[in-house]
Order: C-alpha cells, then sequence, then structure tokens
C-alpha cells in the first residue's frame, strides 16, 4: 500500500490518502478509499521510537496543540502537549489525527463520496471506535512507523486507546487511558439519544441532507451541545463557577430570556459549538461511542489474543467528580488487567471540574502522565 | 530511633529476605521508596497498592506500576499465585481484618514479609503498667483515640496466629529498640519482651498445588494444605 500525503494549507494539516483500500468497515460496509487530516508536532528521532499518537475526544480534532485554524483559538490539549509540557514535542514525535467520520478534514459526512460532487450526509457508513484505531493503524503504517511507543486519549480518546491495545499490542508499548470505561453506560447512550434526537428533529436537518440548501440544523445541535455539555461538569463546579448569579441584570425577568449566568454560558457553549461542528459527523461520532463494549470480551481479549501484549504498560486515570465515565468503570478494566498480572497504574484524581477534568488545569494529571511517558522511555532508551 | 530511620533500617532487611529477578507486590507502598530499592538492588518486577492518593500520585510520577486503592477491598483483584513475595511493612495492625489480609497475601505470592512493632516490648508493658494509660511509643506514636493502629498485638499473638493458619515462618529477624537485630526463631526467652519490632517471611505449611489442566491454561490452586 502506498499512502499519499498533502497538505492542505487552509485547515493548516496534512492530509494521508488511501485509495482503493477497501477499509471494511465493523457494519460489514466498506470505504473504497478515505482521507485523514492530521498533525504532527516534534520530531521523529533516527530510530523511530518516540511517536505518540493522541486521540481526540467526540468534539475534538488534529489541532491537539498550537493553533486551531478553524476555531482561531489554541488547540484543544494545548496546555498538555508541547515543548517542555508534560507530553514533550522536544522529546516526543507527537500525532494527532482526526478521526475516521469527524468533520476536520478527515473522510465523513461532510466530506465528498468518491468520484461525486455531493457529499455523503446520511449515506455515511457507520463507523465504530474499531474503524477508527484501523484508519489510524493505516496511517502510523504510512508514515513508516513500525510501533508506538505510546497511545494517549481521554473520553472517547481513551476508548481508541484501548482498542489499540486490543487490536494493536504489537504496535504499541503503553497507553494512557483517562476517564473512560469498557464500555459506554445505559445512561451515557440515554444522553447521546438525547441530543440526536434535538438534531433529527431540527426542520433544517431534513434526513442529514441540509447541506443541499447550504444550511445547517443550528438549533438541534447547539441543544445537543448544551445537554452533553452538562454531562461534562459536575453539580459543584456548576454551582462553583455559577450559582444563581444572574447574567447582565439585577432582577430576574419573569419569562424565558436567560436570567441566569448558567443558561448564558450554556447558550453560548451551543452557538459556538454549531460554527465549528458538523450535525451529522455528531450524530455519526456520538453513535461510534454508544456502540462501544468490551464489557464481556476485554478480559478474554487481552488474555487469550494471538497477538502477543505481555508487554504493554497501562496507565489509567479516573476523576471523582466525573459522572459520565465515573471511576468504578476505570477501576473494572484495572481489576481485569491485575488479574492478569499485567503492568498497570491507576489513580482517581480529586478533582470537582467532572469528566472535563481531563482538558482543565489538574497538576497531578500532568505529574503522573509526564513521570509515566519519562520513566518508561527511558527504559526502551537504555 | 526516629520513624524515617526505622523504616529505611526495615526496608534493608525486608531486602535480605529477598532473591534476585522475583515479583513482588509492596502493598502500602507510598511513593515507591521500598520499590525502587528492590528494582536496583534486587532486580525486581515490582508492583503497589496505595490507600494515599498523593503519595499514589507520586509513586506513578516516579514510574512505578502502582493502583491507588484500598488494601481491604483491592486485594481480591489478584490471581493466585501471581506475585512470588508480597510485602506489607508496618501496616497489619492498622487492618480492619489483619488474618484475612494475612491469607489474602498468601493466596497472592507464594511468600509473604510481614513487619510490625511488637506490642509486647518490656517499654510498652512497663508504660501500661506504671501509668495505666494506653502506651504512647516512638514506633506507636498515637494517642488512643486517634491511631490508625487498631489491632495491637505482640509476637506471641502473631506466632500462635500463624499456628493456627498453617503458616510456616521461614525467616524470623528481631530488632531491640536499641536497633540490634537477632533471629527472633533461636532466641528462646524474653523474644517478646525484647523485640521492639520484628519482620517475618512466610509461606503456607507443605504447600502442594493441585494442577487443574484444561486445554489452554494450567490453574493453580492452593486450597490443599497437607499435614
Amino acid at each position: 500500500m502506498k499512502t499519499k500525503f498533502t497538505t492542505d494549507t487552509k485547515l493548516e494539516s496534512e492530509i494521508a490518502y488511501f485509495e482503493n483500500i477497501n477499509l471494511k468497515l465493523e457494519s460489514g460496509d466498506t470505504i473504497d478509499s478515505f482521507k485523514l487530516a492530521f498533525k504532527t508536532y516534534g520530531k521523529l528521532n533516527t530510530d523511530k521510537t518516540n511517536a505518540i499518537l493522541v486521540c481526540h475526544a467526540l468534539t475534538g480534532d488534529q489541532y491537539v496543540a498550537g493553533n486551531n485554524p478553524i476555531t482561531g483559538r489554541e488547540g484543544w490539549w494545548s496546555r498538555m502537549v508541547g515543548p517542555n509540557k508534560p507530553i514533550d514535542t522536544n522529546k516526543f514525535f507527537v500525532i494527532c489525527s482526526n478521526v475516521l467520520g469527524g468533520c476536520a478534514g478527515s473522510t465523513g459526512p461532510k466530506e465528498l463520496q468518491n468520484g461525486s460532487d455531493v457529499a455523503y450526509g446520511g449515506n455515511f457508513p457507520s463507523v465504530t471506535i474499531k474503524d477508527m484505531v484501523k484508519a489510524q493503524s493505516l496511517l502510523i503504517e504510512g508514515l513508516n512507523i513500525e510501533k508506538l511507543f505510546s497511545v494517549i486519549g481521554g473520553s472517547m480518546g481513551a476508548m481508541q486507546a484501548l482498542q489499540w491495545a486490543i487490536d494493536f499490542p504489537d504496535k504499541i508499548l503503553n497507553i494512557i487511558h483517562i476517564a473512560g470505561a469498557l464500555k459506554h453506560s445505559a445512561q451515557n447512550i440515554a444522553f447521546h439519544e438525547v441530543g440526536r434526537q434535538a438534531i433529527m428533529s431540527d426542520p433544517i436537518w431534513r434526513n442529514g441532507k441540509y447541506f443541499e440548501n447550504n444550511e445547517v440544523p443550528e438549533r438541534g445541535l447547539s441543544v445537543a451541545r448544551m445537554i452533553a455539555h452538562i454531562t461534562y461538569l459536575s453539580e459543584n463546579a456548576m454551582h462553583r463557577k455559577f450559582g444563581r448569579k444572574l447574567q447582565s441584570r439585577d432582577i430576574i425577568s419573569f419569562g424565558f430570556d436567560a436570567d441566569f449566568q448558567v443558561e448564558s454560558y450554556l447558550r453560548y457553549q451551543g452557538k459556538s459549538f454549531v460554527e465549528r461542528f458538523d450535525a451529522n459527523s455528531y450524530l455519526y461520532l456520538t453513535r461510534a461511542m454508544d456502540y462501544f463494549d468490551h464489557d464481556e470480551t476485554f478480559r478474554k481479549n487481552i488474555e487469550f489474543s494471538h497477538n502477543p501484549n505481555n508487554h504493554l504498560k497501562y496507565l489509567i486515570v479516573s476523576f471523582t467528580s466525573d459522572w459520565l465515565f465515573p471511576t468504578i468503570e476505570s477501576k473494572i478494566i484495572v481489576n481485569q488487567l491485575n488479574s492478569l498480572s499485567r503492568e498497570v497504574s491507576f489513580l482517581e484524581i480529586d478533582t470537582d471540574k467532572g469528566h472535563d477534568s481531563f482538558l482543565l488545569e489538574e497538576p497531578q494529571l500532568d505529574d503522573v502522565i509526564k513521570g509515566f511517558l519519562t520513566k518508561n522511555f527511558a527504559k526502551i532508551d537504555e | 530511633m526516629n520513624k524515617i530511620n526505622s523504616i529505611r533500617k526495615d526496608w534493608s532487611l525486608i531486602e535480605t529476605l529477598i532473591a534476585e529477578d522475583r515479583k513482588i507486590l509492596d502493598i502500602g507502598c507510598g511513593d515507591g521508596g521500598l520499590m525502587e530499592q528492590l528494582e536496583n538492588n534486587r532486580n525486581a518486577i515490582t508492583h503497589g497498592i496505595e490507600l494515599n492518593r498523593d503519595l499514589a500520585a507520586n509513586a506513578i510520577a516516579r514510574g512505578f506500576n502502582v493502583v491507588h486503592g484500598n488494601a481491604e477491598l483491592d486485594l481480591s483483584q489478584y490471581s493466585n499465585n501471581s506475585f512470588d513475595y508480597v510485602i506489607l511493612s508496618q501496616t497489619l495492625q492498622a487492618m480492619m481484618k489483619p488474618k484475612d489480609i494475612l491469607s489474602e497475601l498468601l493466596r497472592i505470592g507464594s511468600k509473604a514479609i510481614v513487619s510490625f512493632p511488637n506490642f509486647g516490648h518490656w517499654k510498652i508493658r512497663l508504660q501500661l503498667l506504671m501509668s495505666g494509660k494506653m502506651p504512647v511509643t516512638e514506633s506507636l506514636p498515637y494517642t488512643w483515640y486517634d491511631t490508625p493502629n487498631i489491632h495491637f498485638f505482640t509476637i506471641k499473638d502473631f506466632l500462635n496466629l500463624c499456628n493456627e493458619m498453617n503458616i510456616v515462618i521461614e525467616k524470623s529477624i528481631g530488632l531491640t529498640s536499641k536497633g540490634k537485630q537477632f533471629d527472633i526463631s533461636e532466641s528462646v526467652t524474653g523474644v517478646n519482651f525484647f523485640t521492639h519490632e520484628a519482620i517475618f517471611l512466610l509461606s503456607y505449611k507443605n504447600f502442594e498445588p493441585i494442577k487443574i489442566k484444561s486445554s489452554k491454561k494450567v490453574f493453580a490452586k492452593n486450597s490443599v494444605i497437607a499435614n
């Protein structure tokens, strides 16, 4: 397989093209050709031992650090990835790609169907976390990297990291799994379903064909984002941040304006999300998370894999106030790995910032990621 | 002997009980000090479990395999005989169910190393006798109402429990309060009186694993103890 690479100047991204590759998806569908948009940071060393793949969460993209040209803001994990940061790009070669089904340059519902001038929209095949990881593995192969030093991700990124450990243990040395789980819980599916219903009941959505009129189901997508955003926070964090404070007024209006700061904040989150994210992509990616389930199979997959995985090291991190992916979910993974005598470290960080903690200022998270990477890299460097 | 020195002394004695290239679980591993020592000096593969969040975070940041968790709840996740040694240093007296912990140590590990302060030491006996109040000493420096040490026991108590549980004491080291070291099993009289701290290397009596063969794996089970 020969991978073609180009640079997209508008997206400020590298694009990898995989042509006539007939990527077989978990659903049974195939995609003939696809592309992945990705960014790299730092330099690959001569032995190619310092490559780290960072996997983004549901609404993330390849702009993990530096400037994001779509939003005009800093990359989503720029506090973690960069020179002298915990994931130090002076030392490591960091790769981050937009997932298959995403909307920041990789093949997804927003992109044109092969050989036509119409976008996929609702015709895009269903993709799963496993499919995303398969596509990423082709990118790593295309970059001529035999082995990744580490795969790191939070939330949906953690799902991908875990999938890497299951599907390609021979191509990685360790994973850092933050705020994730073996499965997407019923409650999580329920929240995603409400979000999808909000999008699909927007009359502008029109079975996913809104792009034909150059329209966007803004109301539906922003409501979906508002709901999701609540699940990323915690009651304590909301209380600390907003309480019952009023927004730009001294007394309540006895109407339905955004009287409260928390309302105004959520409306802003919804509105700004619409400007950067594709509604169909949101449907597909939330579905991919819903389908993620290794609850019954993880232990067996690790124990009886035909692919040796004894060498893998795991760092699992959870947060006390994360009710979307609570600590118990992480502990299930840790227990199963320990029962198989695998090398696993686990920390539950005490914070009130909820699921989103992994994106925010958490010194202990920085410390354990930096230490875990540094010490394990020193071991292979010996 | 202050607290830190006492721990270091404890560690160096534990090290003498451990062979090269073994797999070790350190329960209550703190920030990984003993794990580091055993990796460096014994080429050990180490795992740790630590209840205190900050200490666990430090240990992980220093690159050790450490699980943040509670030994009284989380030991069940480890498989039978998955370690060569399981170490419980200076913590047995702080456990809710010391007997259960002891049997867990020997389920998970082929051998267990347990160290504890001896409540039968003459200074402690004297304090209780003379003052009529619960003793407060250098190795047990807490008042009765805020001590983490909830199960006080003497060397004699420990030996009796081991006997009851069919546990073999392979080696035992005693330390006087002056730091003088001796072999507990060889000193017959006054051991329980003069031992300030004790370290035991334990295993099960006449241990014979039953091997159950399946097509995929061999399972070892230590359910039978032949007398």
